[in-house]
């Protein structure tokens, strides 16, 4: 069952003995000149990966254009040590990503190319996933942290399904008939590939928000300019070479690793692009949107930020409860849009659901993604180690009461331990702001009214949970809840074929599911006229 | 200041009285505004004032919006059944069936279009635009969606919440309608701005509105400047989604308002420079009368206004002098009298603004066919006009001129056409004439636009979708599609046996 080997995975039950902490060193030596590919050691499995790190434009990887020596260093967050450079992509980059996939858009792909066809291409880029799932693993552990297991079986096994769900929708996609006068009109809709689609996404799940951005835009027909995150574009990278050897067209997906300032911006403002799909934070997603306003108001969808809460009523399995609470908030060490970031307890339970919740949030052990001990990974980045800790700070400033946590650990390593915070109140930062990071904040409440009331008090609409053992209770609760997403005695689990995004200020738009395709489709109305006579002047 | 407006029509056409209250509509009173504000309408037929009614601010949207956000937590909503919004939407129909003479008229004189149109095309539309989404308002549903035996999942679509809808004034009450009927369908509650230029439909509605019975604040009604009040719905931070139709560059702020704010949710209905493309083998005579009814239906202030008129090579004499010929056989003048088809445009701006796009194309090199200028002494009229040899940059090519204005082009290839047609930022709508099928569907495929029509042209349907590729907007009204613009999916999963 899926769920248990998550939460296995996360708190380190099934052991196999891996090895130490210096997992891998770079044999790349860092130089002003860009070099189109890095050869990295991955200790852990003893093997050396050669990994493109040049621009994927027209199925090649290429120099900059214009800025050669513009440079972006990765870092391993487990060890802070380098990984290896990437060319950074330059707005004339942009320029010539977004002229190739126009190009490949209007000769070998949108609609030069059969459903079926896209299909196969798809499944067969699925194919050759599966086949590089442990060094795709690898490498996303090293550069985003995250467990290489739970990478593998998770990230990248779910990729592979998302490509091979929308594998199946290629050759469905389906307009309508409609009925207008049967004597003389007939109607239909034809759902066209809306043409080039920018598509920006973040660090925190690198191949798999790839996944969700390429899989659905392909399977409409469009094709795509891919912005990975600055901090984390070695897999989108690897998974480009993928894209040419399963035989997309040249063209058909580009792939620009650049910072949010130069690429983001550069596709958001570009007047050749069709569409923007951009996951990440609600500043970023604002910004975006204004520039589609101000250039050629291309569409746009938005995943952004939340501050999920999460309800605990009486009649819940408490034990259940407080697993499900635990991965809300700590799986991928907190750093998830969905994060179950607060956690309100119904009074008559409190005390007894809080010691309990703390005890199993401590056995989670946060170490480098290649220990096998290990049931998260560090944050990110500095920037994202700083900004968390700010947040712990403030806090125990403002006056809430820790309850677990808040030691900062020494040595190398942006390692954040599990953090539970009680005795809040609505107006503190840690309840009103987005953390990205394991802190939880957790509140009590006395009745249902109150809890739904608590839920919805914030300007983010992304997921909620609700745990309750009593029907009637779940459905008028699951209703009452402003979010994209309801769980129901769960949390963070998503499936493909069901969608995923957020309410108010989480988001526009849906990724996922059939509800996907709307994002990716430009619905035309034909009219068809074959018996109506105008008679002249009306 | 006026309470009420009482008109009194002495017409060829429509002889009769309309009496109603000129206030801003909020929370189903009629009140003033917060600055007491107001504007006085001109009859553009005479230049002459009709009424002067309340005019609302900044403060007065957010007082409409907060009355839609207690009517949709405590009276709509998820608090109302489909088969109710229904019943309720049925019920304004009706009541805007049995004033039909006294809105079209409303219409005519504050637009300037015909009433005989208004009767015959804006009218019959309202009606059954609110029927048709009556029928949906029982029918929204989600789906329920295999996932693993342990889990159930399926999606609910909720209203959104408080809808921002913003309504331009070529079409006042039926644009309006068209935002409307599908927000109340699914349960929205509504603050809706129509144009400063033609509220007067709209404010007749209200009465109705009460009557039909829906509870107060679910639809709010406040007339203003776009540059106040309109500004003020897209920057609200309690309105959570803005409907708009209007143009491009209005439409951008809205956007960037919404981005700016609360990440309100948005559809555009914008701007347009629509191709009619007539082949060689096209029934002449029937796409000619297409082809004007295209561009100067509603003194062609029109957003789907077939502006650039492409005809083949083979016809071209024969289509210029027949298309020629009828336009100068339209008849400008009263919108009130039985045999007009062509009235003012909608104010002095608009007036310029077309003449001077006029004056554009013949300092361009176009060669000026018909028309061109002032029609008669007084309100705002201009000639049905026809422009030939022009060439793609030209002004009169490229942006939309809201006017009685055609560009005529000649063509020799279908490639050629289609790489003409496209050449344009807009992609609203187009109209192809011919009578091979597989060059119709090749033609209507390859045109970047959210509306083609094959051998006709103007004629939205309710059931079909509107709206446009490019920068002609985002989103689509009417039909089952325009449901999207009004809910939101919620995922609900739920756990029936998996343990962790």
């Amino acid at each position: 069952m899926a769920a248990k080997s998550i939460y296995t995975k996360l708190f380190g039950r099934a052991l196999l003995s891996f090895s130490s902490r210096t997992l891998y060193h770079s044999s790349h030596t860092l130089s002003t000149m860009a070099s189109l590919s890095a050869h990295i050691l991955i200790r852990a499995a003893n093997r050396e990966l050669e990994i493109p790190t040049g621009l994927f434009i027209n199925n090649e990887f290429v120099p900059s254009a214009d800025s050669p020596n513009d440079l972006i260093h990765l870092v391993n967050p487990a060890t802070e040590e380098t990984i290896c450079s990437v060319v950074a992509g330059s707005v004339k980059d942009i320029d010539i990503a977004v002229a190739a996939a126009r190009k490949a858009f209007n000769t070998t792909w949108g609609k030069n190319v059969t459903g079926f066809e896209r299909s196969k291409l798809l499944n067969k880029l699925a194919d050759l996933m599966e086949r590089d799932q442990d060094i795709l693993a690898e490498v996303e552990s090293l550069n985003n942290g995250k467990p290489f297991k739970i990478a593998r079986d998770f990230d990248i096994g779910d990729s592979i399904q998302c490509l091979r769900y929308y594998a199946g929708w290629a050759d469905k996609i389906t307009g309508q008939t409609i009925e207008v006068d049967n004597k003389t009109k007939l109607a239909f809709t034809r759902h066209d590939p809306i043409g080039v689609c920018g598509q920006i996404i973040p660090w925190n799940y690198p191949i798999n928000m790839w996944a969700w951005k390429v899989a659905p835009a392909l399977a409409c027909g469009c094709t795509i300019v891919m912005k990975p995150s600055e901090l984390t574009p070695l897999t989108a990278l690897m998974l480009s070479k993928l894209i040419a050897e399963a035989g997309f067209p040249p063209g058909v997906v580009n792939t620009i690793p650049s910072l949010g300032s130069v690429g983001g911006v550069a596709l958001s403002t570009h007047m050749d692009v069709d569409k923007v799909a951009f996951t990440g934070s609600t500043v970023t997603g604002r910004k975006v949107m204004e520039a589609a306003a101000k250039s050629n108001l291309k569409k746009v969808s938005l995943e952004l930020g939340g501050k999920s809460p999460q309800l605990v009523f009486e009649s819940a399995d408490l034990e259940q409860a407080a697993n499900w609470a635990c991965l809300g908030i700590l799986y991928n060490t907190g750093q998830d849009c969905t994060a179950g970031s607060r956690l309100y307890v119904q009074d008559t339970i409190y005390d007894k659901f809080v010691s309990l919740l703390v005890s199993k949030a401590k056995e989670l052990v946060i170490g480098d993604g290649f220990d096998e001990k290990s049931g998260g990974g560090p944050l990110v980045s500095k920037t994202q180690f700083d900004k968390v800790w700010r947040y712990i700070e403030s806090g125990s400033a403002q006056g809430a009461k820790l309850a677990l946590g808040g030691q900062k650990r020494p040595g190398k390593g942006f390692f954040v331990d599990p953090t539970i915070f009680t005795d809040i109140n609505a107006n503190m930062d840690i309840v009103r702001d987005e953390i990205f990071g394991p802190v939880l904040a957790v509140g009590r409440f006395k009745t249902e009214e109150e809890a739904i009331s608590l839920a919805n008090d914030t300007s983010y609409g992304l997921g909620a949970g609700l745990h309750s053992n009593d029907a009637n209770q779940c459905m008028r609760v699951s209703s009452a809840l402003e979010a994209g997403t309801v769980w129901i005695n769960q949390y963070n689990l998503l499936n493909n074929n069901v969608p995923f995004g957020g309410k108010k200020q989480s988001g526009i738009g849906r990724e996922l599911g059939s509800y996907a395709l709307d994002e990716y489709t430009s619905v035309k109305a034909i009219h068809w006229n074959f018996g109506e006579k105008l008679d002249w002047p009306l | 200041m006026a309470f009420t407006c009482t008109y009194q029509f002495d017409t060829a056409v429509y002889k009769g009285a309309v009496t109603f209250p000129t206030q801003l509509f909020i929370n189903g009173e009629f009140v003033d505004p917060v600055n007491k504000g107001t504007i006085d309408l001109i009859n553009p037929a005479t230049c002459k004032a009709i009424a002067r009614v309340s005019v609302g601010d900044r403060e007065d949207i957010e007082v409409a919006a907060q009355a839609a956000r207690t009517a949709f937590k405590e009276h709509w909503g998820l608090k109302v059944s489909g088969e109710a919004r229904s019943k309720l939407l049925h019920k304004l129909a009706d009541l805007v069936d049995a004033n039909t003479d006294q809105i079209a008229a409303l219409e005519a004189l504050n637009v300037g279009k015909t009433f005989h149109a208004a009767k015959a095309i804006d009218l019959p539309t309202i009606g059954s635009l609110l029927r048709y989404y009556a029928g949906w308002a029982d029918k929204i549903q989600g789906k329920s969606i295999q996932t693993t035996p342990d889990k159930i999942g399926f999606t609910r679509h909720e209203p959104i919440g408080v809808v921002g809808a913003i309504v331009p004034w070529n079409f006042p009450l039926s644009t309006l309608i068209m935002k409307l009927a599908p927000a109340l369908a699914c349960g929205n509650t509504i603050v809706a701005k129509p144009s400063e230029f033609t509220p007067l439909s709209a404010l007749f509605l209200c009465t109705l509105i009460r009557e039909a019975g829906f509870p107060p604040g679910v639809v709010n009604i406040v007339p203003g400047y776009g540059d106040t009040a309109g500004q003020a719905v897209g920057e609200s931070m309690i309105i959570d989604k803005v409907a708009f139709t209007g143009s491009t560059l209005t439409g951008r702020k809205i956007m960037e308002a919404a981005a700016r704010s609360n990440l309100k949710k948005i559809s555009l209905e914008l701007g347009g420079k629509s191709p009619s493309i007539i082949f060689d083998d096209a029934d002449v005579d029937q796409a000619v009368k297409w082809a004007i009814n295209g561009i100067f239906m509603n003194q062609g202030e029109i957003c789907v206004a077939g502006s650039r008129i492409y005809v083949q090579a083979g016809i071209y004499d024969d289509f210029l002098q027949k298309f020629t010929e009828s336009a100068q056989c339209l008849s400008v003048g009263d919108p009130f009298s039985p045999d007009t088809f062509q009235g003012p445009q909608i104010s002095e701006r608009q007036f310029e603004r077309v003449m001077d796009y006029i004056k554009s194309g013949q300092a361009e090199g176009a060669t000026l066919r018909l028309g061109g200028k002032r029609f008669g002494t007084e309100g705002y009229f201009i000639q049905p006009t026809v422009f030939t040899d022009c060439t793609p940059n030209m002004k009169i090519v490229q942006e939309e001129i809201f006017g009685p204005v055609a560009a005529i082009m000649k063509f020799s290839a279908e490639e050629e056409v289609i790489e003409q047609a496209n050449n344009s930022t807009y992609g609203l709508a187009c109209s192809v004439y011919t009578k091979d099928i597989d060059r119709a569907m090749r033609v209507a495929s390859n045109i970047e636009a959210g509306t083609a029509w094959v051998n006709f042209s103007n004629w939205p349907d309710l059931g079909l979708p509107f709206g446009g590729f490019k920068q002609s907007g985002i989103g689509r009204d009417l039909g089952e599609y325009a449901l999207e613009n009004y809910t939101n999916i919620k995922a609900v999963h739920i756990n029936i046996g998996i343990k962790i």
